[in-house]
């Protein structure tokens, strides 16, 4: 009765026609689009060839990446800031985190933008000093006010916004045992967040950053708005002399593509490093999964 | 080491201590049993002040917990002050709470480095003999959730160790544990408490409490019922809750 039927019949594997449809369906579509990307002349490939490396295009890239760099270090180091303040036990210091993340994400960001770049024309000096008192220095804000600090304060302060909450969520999702038994041991409330709580909740802040900073090297082509060259406002600039505005779309896309492809790579290993301890066996990285493969081995 | 006078501690409207009026001496183990909800954990998490007693007065070694007698006045301890006072008194928790992000060496390291100032390496040979004394030699560089919840939670006695302190406080160190693995950690406590050490261990293990216990103190609904030496508690109990307690659990 209990002897095993497997080993004296055949087995026949389910069938799955449905999925065989399915794939051809996808396949000829990806061919449609392969063929109309080829065959269309408009798209001018070889205008996109010429300027894929374009002096300016790349000036352009290298502007995109720096103010995505910049602007995503401020809304970081500035949304951590938020977050514990958010977390303040002082009802004024956490008030004021809710007011600030409540207007900065109410407002566009292209709005946000427009702002920082037009306040010279209506405050007209900046200065530092006692408040309501006496000042020690003070300057006009257009010296300040570039395209390009008010393309960083409009993405930064918005960026700060969103990047609080993802670091409070975090940090509410360490267990609260941690902090006690950080207290315990004698830390202080400060040594326990940068210690204990920080280090733990990164592991849940590290992939919505990664997303928010894809989405910030996007978003840096807003600045179009306010004419700071980079990638997008060098590329309309371009095709607003040569008439060419689908090839230069087209380029300015694939630097984009490329440029978040780096980043999904980036995000993939900073992930991996704050995982440690979280799991008890990290997963091979595809490159030591290549080398094991070469090596002839499986696990 | 420790005194409680009359010690209360509500948690909003619930009055969770209702005078607790306890005395450890040096180098003496006390067991604190009772049913849940009795209060005895929040006894325990008032003394390194991780809760703060409402009224009634709370001593270590003399000083008042959370607060300092200047003259006629009574001033509340800073933050930082708070901290000083509790990296003297060591505590190992019900779920261990190690620390998931750093390695058993790590976490034995990282209050004394950090907290103390000790050098790396002086704590680093430091917690090497303090994860051999509890009997985990060679897993130094190993992280808490690779290890069972035995060897976690000797770690974290290793890690409580580390900061010296002159007063160790246990709330129900194997509650959380497998039945196999409670005999480990407490083989640890034993070796513990004949070195000298003051502990207060709030606990299930009737038995551990007899063996090792200077003091054993029955505690039901945020009060001490009983209390004296733990083979006079256990077989001759003065109070009928305590008997209806100890005949549920023994």
């Amino acid at each position: 009765m209990a002897t095993p039927v497997r080993d004296e019949l055949p087995v026949v594997p389910v069938r799955y026609p449905g999925r065989w449809v399915a794939a051809v369906v996808v396949l000829v579509l990806i061919a449609m689009l392969a063929h109309w990307l080829v065959a269309t002349p408009g798209l001018h490939w070889d205008v996109v060839r010429d300027y894929l490396f374009n002096s300016s295009i790349l000036t352009g890239v290298r502007r995109t990446i720096v103010l995505t760099i910049i602007a995503m270090a401020t809304g970081i180091v500035l949304g951590i800031l938020l977050a514990v303040m958010r977390l303040s036990p002082n009802p004024i210091v956490s008030g004021f985190a809710w007011l600030y993340i409540w207007f900065f994400r109410g407002t566009p960001v292209l709005v946000q933008l427009l702002f920082w770049y037009n306040l010279p024309a209506v405050v007209h000096s900046l200065s530092v000093g006692v408040p309501f008192g006496p000042s020690w220095a003070h300057t006009d804000p257009k010296t300040i006010i570039t395209q390009f600090t008010a393309a960083i304060l409009g993405l930064g302060l918005n960026e700060a916004a969103y990047m609080a909450e993802i670091a409070r969520a975090g940090i509410l999702s360490v267990d609260e045992g941690q902090t006690e038994a950080a207290q315990s041991l004698g830390m202080t409330r400060l040594a326990t967040m940068r210690r204990i709580v920080l280090p733990q909740a990164m592991r849940v802040i590290i992939p919505p950053t990664g997303n928010e900073t894809i989405s910030m090297l996007k978003s840096t082509s807003l600045v179009f708005a306010i004419g700071y060259m980079e990638l997008l406002t060098t590329a309309q600039v371009i095709y607003g002399r040569t008439f060419q505005t689908i090839p230069l779309l087209l380029t300015a896309s694939i630097w984009y593509l490329a440029l978040t492809s780096v980043l999904y790579v980036g995000q993939y290993y900073v992930e991996r490093y704050f995982a440690r301890g979280s799991t008890r066996q990290l997963p091979p990285t595809p490159l030591q999964r290549v080398r094991m493969l070469a090596m002839g081995r499986t696990h | 080491m420790v005194q409680a006078v009359s010690v209360h501690k509500k948690f909003g409207s619930l009055e969770v201590l209702k005078g607790i009026d306890l005395t450890v001496e040096r180098g003496e183990v006390m067991c604190i049993i009772g049913p849940s909800g009795s209060g005895k954990s929040t006894f325990l998490r008032c003394i390194n002040h991780l809760e703060k007693v409402d009224s009634g007065q709370l001593y270590v070694d003399g000083d008042l917990v959370g607060y300092e007698r200047r003259s006629d006045k009574l001033y509340e301890l800073r933050d930082n002050e708070v901290a000083r006072k509790r990296a003297e008194i060591g505590m190992v928790f019900q779920r261990f709470n190690l620390f998931p992000h750093m390695t058993a060496m790590e976490n034995v390291t990282c209050a004394p480095v950090h907290v103390q100032g000790v050098q790396r390496a002086k704590a680093k040979s430091e917690g090497e003999r303090l994860l051999a004394r509890v009997g985990l030699a060679g897993r130094e560089h190993t992280y808490p959730r690779q290890l069972s919840g035995g060897q976690q939670q000797r770690v974290a006695i290793a890690r409580a160790l580390a900061m010296e302190p002159k007063l160790m406080l246990f709330d129900e160190p194997t509650s959380a544990l497998d039945p196999e693995l409670v005999g480990e950690v407490l083989d640890v406590m034993r070796d513990l408490a004949k070195s000298g050490m003051t502990m207060i261990v709030v606990t299930h293990e009737i038995g551990f409490a007899r063996e090792v216990g200077d003091a054993l103190v029955f505690m039901d609904d945020g009060v001490v019922v009983e209390a004296g030496a733990p083979r006079d508690v256990l077989s001759n109990p003065q109070h009928a809750r305590t008997r209806d307690f100890l005949s549920k659990v023994l």
